[in-house]
């Protein structure tokens, strides 16, 4: 018998399937030239693969945690039924145990021994005194916090950076190793040339990049399962645990909305670009009318009606994950529905380019079907725009789900996200003495997220957008070619 | 000899296009004397812009000088700082560019444009600047400037805007002024009065002129001096009446024999085999050593450099190396010995008159109006009358000339007759069907019989198509060829015919030239077995050397196939070559018609007549007068009453603003409408 149940949330479903989705869009394009080409030109770009790197492990995070299952409870005779947690747990839950298990009282500060309020404690000669619990967990196996927290906590970071540089440096000669390998050369001629730039991809950004990544995350994980790092919140959860969580919930709405718009703004951006006339009207004031209606408000009927529907048939929802998940999908095809309108416009204007080109005027005089000249066409044709828009939209999604979630109309108070860490930290911010470190979390990993993606669409715009070509070589650089390659004697023409 | 007001030595620019670093000029040096005109020659990514653009320090983000200088009365401009070179733009050295669209400010009027040049360099200000604004656009004789001066650029036509644009240029009575091919983007009457207007201009202010272009008829009318640049590099410096009387280097002659006109009707042009080769890396040898049929062994070993071929001309060619044994007419005889063509002289049978029973295509009376929409609910307006009863008939085997300038309707008759706009009234006649009334599934049956061929080669193929799937959509969508083999067997044979070899079928379309895109179109259009071909423009965006490549092979392939074609162009030139018929249009109707003989060397319609004469002529002894048009061409909307032409026509009578004139044959085949002849008929009537 399993020891667990595996659940799929819609979220989950859909989440693999974009995974799918791109797994085949790769699969397709590494068997064409042209479609190589633009990435090509993606990886060469130093920022966009810092952005990259960043992402990545932010990304490998939010799948993680989108593997979800209810654990078996107890011990059972063979023949009983199993019975399962109520609590859905996903494997990044699994792999963050000591985070998420080790549940102090209340607030307490990052690396903090003890509580972060004083409270009055019984002595045990009857008296009583106020002053600062010890924590449960935090720093607990220190027997004098005092004396000892400082050579304790330099112990473990220093344990952090050393294997953090140890694995930094494995990775390293692995990349040197299939360097040298693909390539026929020895390991130490690849080391040399991945730091002198001479590489196509830039492969010493990525490398500084991911030693940097393992030097904080190194230090952190050697400090997180005694400390509370980044403290903890008004319930007594560890801050970095719920900051960690929020990144599947920002890769969700992020990711998911455009999913859910993509095919609203491709098929009506191309409709009204392609045959004009009154389609094109009847689309216009479609999308003209949709953006006149400000959008929170949209959202927050949207969401309040949801949640009616939620409360109304609790058979539906057996766990309050998945009502908590029900409601997020809810909200990403909701805001899905109110952000087509800019990239159908774009489209629009692009089809309506396109379809005065000869080539597609010439498959008209072949007499070559509608459907199949917008798909073989004008659809490749106008990809690049719909994946620079994709990328480009993505960090306005994060952002969006926190202000909105701030608002209240985001995703449910019980799912963790960067609106609910704010949301929250609107009411630490205000008592004295203030709690600032959830706020301070929010703010640096939804900064990591949306920056690093915004890097990421910075170098993709750069190389599908076809009027954008930068140079590569400095002018002095070019010059030094120039003189290298031998400059003939001035010769005289007249 | 006088000091030379532009001296140019050496100068490299390279462009670093992200994936490599393409050398566009590759040690050029000339000089530009006093008041003289000095044209730089060159066909399409020789460098002759980027020459310019190098003298003036405007080049593009991804190009740098790397090398040489430019002096400008002895002082180098590349030594200058940024802020010096500035009050040098404009005030000693001007520009006039290619597209007058892009040149002016859209959101300022043609009088504000011209004032900040002024202000930036005179200080002048107030009612001195109005008047000195005011002056340089009499200059430029545009029309009507004290108005002209307050509209913005969108309500002035294109030669209006050239107009503003040199205005711009004189600002500052510069030294030098830069005209990148000037009249490129014109209509040839246009581009004539541009090119008067430039020459006065360059006369009365002793002004020196630098004349980039690639057209040999722009070049005759206006040098002194002329240099062939090819490959990054100047390969022939001449004075003009020695060029043309005797091109030096064999690049020069080649591209004289790939000109098309009249008396090559009966061969194939001359081409250049090849193509230019890629700048990106340095050359061993003569950079035109692989496509020179005069090249021996020492060319493909040593860069030449400049020999003297006599009469101040020089060439960069071993053939006229003092040591090479060859006296100088040795070599040039050995130059000139050298068969010109690879292609085979044409038969010229082709040229002989097939009696045919019926035309394979008649259009009788076409009309395409366009619906102007206004308002709320869309009413129309206005209609634009883009083709307004154009009546043409085409035998099988023989090319029907449509000529005509831009907005004249020529194109929207080729579109017209394939239905990519739909006609809104007369008959299409092909085969007996009437094309412009058949319904969708029957037209798409005979969509086979009718194909066309567009002029831009970089817009008339998908990108994210291979050329094998170009190729296939026509036979797929119209049922040809059983299965996917036999349809690859054809496409083999396709590109066969057009002179390409059926590997590259599994390429995309960037990795091919302009000419060989073209060719690829025409295979496309051949795939179905179309009858007649309807060419757009097929070679107006290709260089002289390609374009002679195209017109051999549409020669040719009519000969084997005896194909119709409709050829739709704006040069005459390549009508006089290939056409066995020709239709003149004006706003929507044709003026004149005939067999080729007839319209070209006996025009009758002054507007006919106006249109021959403003073509640039290489040979400057058969130059006609050019007849100057008044105006611009009257908007399709609202044609003028009576004969369209009236408001422009140097003969204009009465008669003409009465009513459109009617039909006057003069033989069996050349007829025109104007009243000048009618006068019989009229008198009949009357």
């Amino acid at each position: 018998m399993m020891p667990f149940l595996p659940v799929v949330l819609f979220t989950d479903w859909l989440v693999y399937l974009l995974v799918a989705v791109i797994a085949a869009v790769a699969w397709h394009v590494r068997r064409h030239e042209h479609l190589v080409a633009p990435w090509r030109r993606v990886v060469r770009s130093k920022s966009g693969m810092v952005g990259l790197v960043v992402l990545a492990v932010l990304v490998v995070i939010g799948l993680l945690d989108s593997l979800h299952y209810r654990p078996r409870l107890g011990v059972q005779q063979a023949d009983a039924k199993a019975a399962y947690a109520v609590d859905v747990l996903s494997v990044f839950d699994v792999l963050s145990e000591p985070l998420r298990a080790r549940r102090e009282k209340t607030y307490s500060a990052p690396l903090a021994t003890e509580l972060y309020a004083k409270e009055t404690i019984e002595l045990s000669d009857g008296g009583q005194a106020r002053e600062y619990p010890r924590l449960q967990y935090g720093g607990a196996h220190l027997q004098n916090p005092q004396e000892d927290f400082v050579a304790d906590v330099a112990k473990h970071a220093l344990t952090g950076v050393a294997s953090g540089l140890f694995g930094w440096l494995a990775l390293t000669i692995v990349l040197c190793a299939s360097l040298a390998h693909r390539h026929q050369t020895r390991v130490g001629e690849s080391w040399r040339r991945i730091w002198c730039g001479e590489t196509e991809v830039p492969w010493a950004a990525i490398l500084l990049t991911s030693l940097a990544i393992l030097l904080i995350a190194g230090p952190a994980i050697a400090l997180g399962v005694k400390y509370h790092i980044l403290g903890t919140d008004k319930v007594g959860q560890d801050v970095l645990y719920l900051a960690l969580k929020s990144i599947r919930t920002g890769l969700v709405i992020g990711t998911l909305t455009t999913l859910v718009m993509l095919p609203f703004a491709i098929a009506l951006g191309i409709m009204a670009g392609y045959f004009g006339g009154w389609i094109d009207d009847i689309i216009q004031y479609l999308y003209t009318t949709l953006n006149s209606i400000p959008g929170v408000l949209l959202i927050a009927a949207a969401v309040l009606m949801t949640q009616v529907y939620i409360d109304t048939h609790p058979e539906m929802f057996t766990t309050t994950a998945q009502r908590a998940d029900f409601r997020l999908l809810f909200l990403c095809i909701i805001l899905g529905v109110t952000s087509w309108t800019s990239l159908c416009r774009l489209l629009r204007g692009e089809t309506l380019k396109l379809k005065e080109l000869e080539y597609i005027q010439a498959a008209h005089a072949f007499g070559v079907r509608h459907l199949r000249i917008v798909t073989r066409h004008v659809l490749p044709n106008v990809m690049h725009i719909v994946l620079i828009s994709v990328v480009m939209e993505f960090s306005g999604l994060v952002l969006a789900e926190a202000v909105l979630s701030y608002v209240g109309v985001g995703v449910d108070p019980s799912m963790i996200s960067f609106g609910t860490m704010i949301n929250n930290a609107r009411l630490e911010m205000a008592r004295e003495p203030m709690v600032w470190w959830s706020l301070a979390a929010a703010f640096i990993f939804m900064f990591a997220l949306v920056l690093s993606a915004n890097l990421f669409a910075d170098a993709v715009r750069d190389a599908f957008d076809p009027r954008i070509r930068s140079r590569t070589l400095t002018p002095a650089r070019l010059r030094e070619l120039a003189a290298g390659s031998g400059g003939r004697g001035a010769e005289r023409a007249a | 000899m006088t000091r030379p007001l532009l001296r140019v030595r050496d100068l490299r620019t390279w462009i670093d296009t992200g994936d490599a670093v393409v050398r566009a000029v590759d040690g050029v040096s000339f000089d530009v004397g006093h008041g003289e005109t000095f044209a730089l020659l060159g066909e399409s990514g020789c460098g002759k812009s980027m020459t310019a653009l190098s003298v003036m320090r405007l080049l593009p983000d991804a190009g740098s000088i790397v090398g040489g200088s430019v002096e400008l009365d002895e002082r180098d401009l590349l030594q200058l700082p940024e802020a010096e070179m500035r009050n040098i733009r404009g005030r000693r050295i001007a520009m006039i560019f290619q597209e007058p669209m892009l040149s002016l400010n859209p959101v300022m009027t043609a009088g504000e444009n011209i004032a900040e040049t002024l202000g930036r360099h005179t200080g002048l200000a107030g009612a001195a600047l109005e008047a000195r604004v005011l002056a340089l656009l009499d200059a430029v004789h545009m029309p009507d400037a004290a108005r002209r001066r307050h509209e913005y650029p969108f309500q002035l036509s294109g030669g209006m805007k050239q107009r503003v644009m040199i205005a711009m240029a004189l600002a500052c009575d510069p030294e030098l002024l830069i005209a990148d091919e000037p009249t490129t983007a014109l209509d040839v009457t246009i581009q004539a009065e541009v090119l008067d207007l430039l020459r006065e201009l360059q006369k009365s202010r002793r002004m020196s002129l630098m004349l980039i272009t690639h057209d040999l008829g722009v070049v005759a009318e206006m040098a002194h001096r002329v240099a062939v640049m090819y490959a990054g590099e100047i390969v022939e410096t001449a004075s003009r009446e020695a060029f043309f009387a005797r091109p030096a280097h064999p690049y020069s002659r080649k591209l004289f024999d790939s000109v098309p006109a009249g008396h090559k009707r009966g061969e194939a042009l001359a081409v250049i085999r090849g193509g230019v080769p890629p700048l990106t890396g340095g050359f061993s040898g003569c950079r035109f050593a692989e496509r020179c049929d005069s090249a021996w062994e020492l060319c493909r070993r040593t860069a030449p450099g400049w020999h003297d071929a006599g009469g101040g001309q020089k060439a960069r060619c071993h053939l006229f190396a003092p040591g090479e044994k060859m006296k100088e007419e040795g070599g040039r005889q050995k130059a000139e010995g050298i068969p010109a063509r690879s292609a085979g002289p044409l038969h010229p049978s082709s040229f002989i008159l097939h009696p045919s029973s019926a035309p394979l295509l008649a259009v009788r009376d076409l009309q395409v109006h366009f619906p102007v929409h206004r308002g709320l609910l869309k009413r129309v307006v206005a209609r634009v009358k883009a083709v307004d009863g154009v009546s043409l008939a085409i035998e099988s085997g023989r090319t029907l000339g449509l000529v005509g300038e831009s907005g004249c309707g020529k194109t929207t008759v080729g579109k017209g007759i394939l239905r990519l706009v739909e006609p809104t009234g007369g008959e299409v006649l092909f085969d007996g069907a009437d094309l412009a009334r058949l319904g969708h599934g029957e037209l798409r049956s005979r969509r086979k019989h009718v194909q066309i061929i567009f002029q831009d080669p970089y817009a008339s193929l998908n990108p994210r198509m291979r050329v094998a799937e170009t190729l296939e959509e026509g036979m797929a969508a119209l049922g040809l060829g059983a299965g996917r083999t036999e349809r690859q067997a054809r496409i083999d044979r396709l590109l066969a015919e057009v002179g390409l070899s059926p590997e590259v079928k599994y390429r995309y379309p960037h990795e091919f030239s302009g000419g060989q895109r073209q060719r690829i179109a025409i295979a496309r259009a051949l795939s179905v077995e179309p009858r007649l071909i309807v060419c757009d423009e097929p070679t107006s965006a290709l260089d002289v050397s390609v374009q002679a490549q195209i017109l051999n092979l549409l020669k040719e392939l009519q000969q084997k196939k005896g194909l119709a074609y409709l050829f739709i162009t704006h040069n005459i030139s390549v009508i006089e070559f290939l056409a066995h018929e020709v239709a003149v249009m004006y706003l929507g109707r044709i003026v004149e018609h005939g067999m080729v003989d007839e319209v070209l060397g006996d025009p009758k319609h002054p507007y006919t007549r106006a249109l021959l004469s403003a073509v640039p002529v290489i040979d400057q002894a058969t130059r006609r007068g050019v007849i100057r048009l008044q105006g611009e061409l009257p908007s399709p909307v609202d044609p003028p009453a009576g004969c369209h032409f009236h408001p422009r026509c140097p003969a204009a009578f009465a008669p003409c603003r009465q009513q459109y004139p009617g039909k006057t044959e003069f033989t069996k085949t050349h007829a025109a409408r104007c009243y000048l002849y009618a006068a019989p008929a009229a008198e009949e009537k009357a």
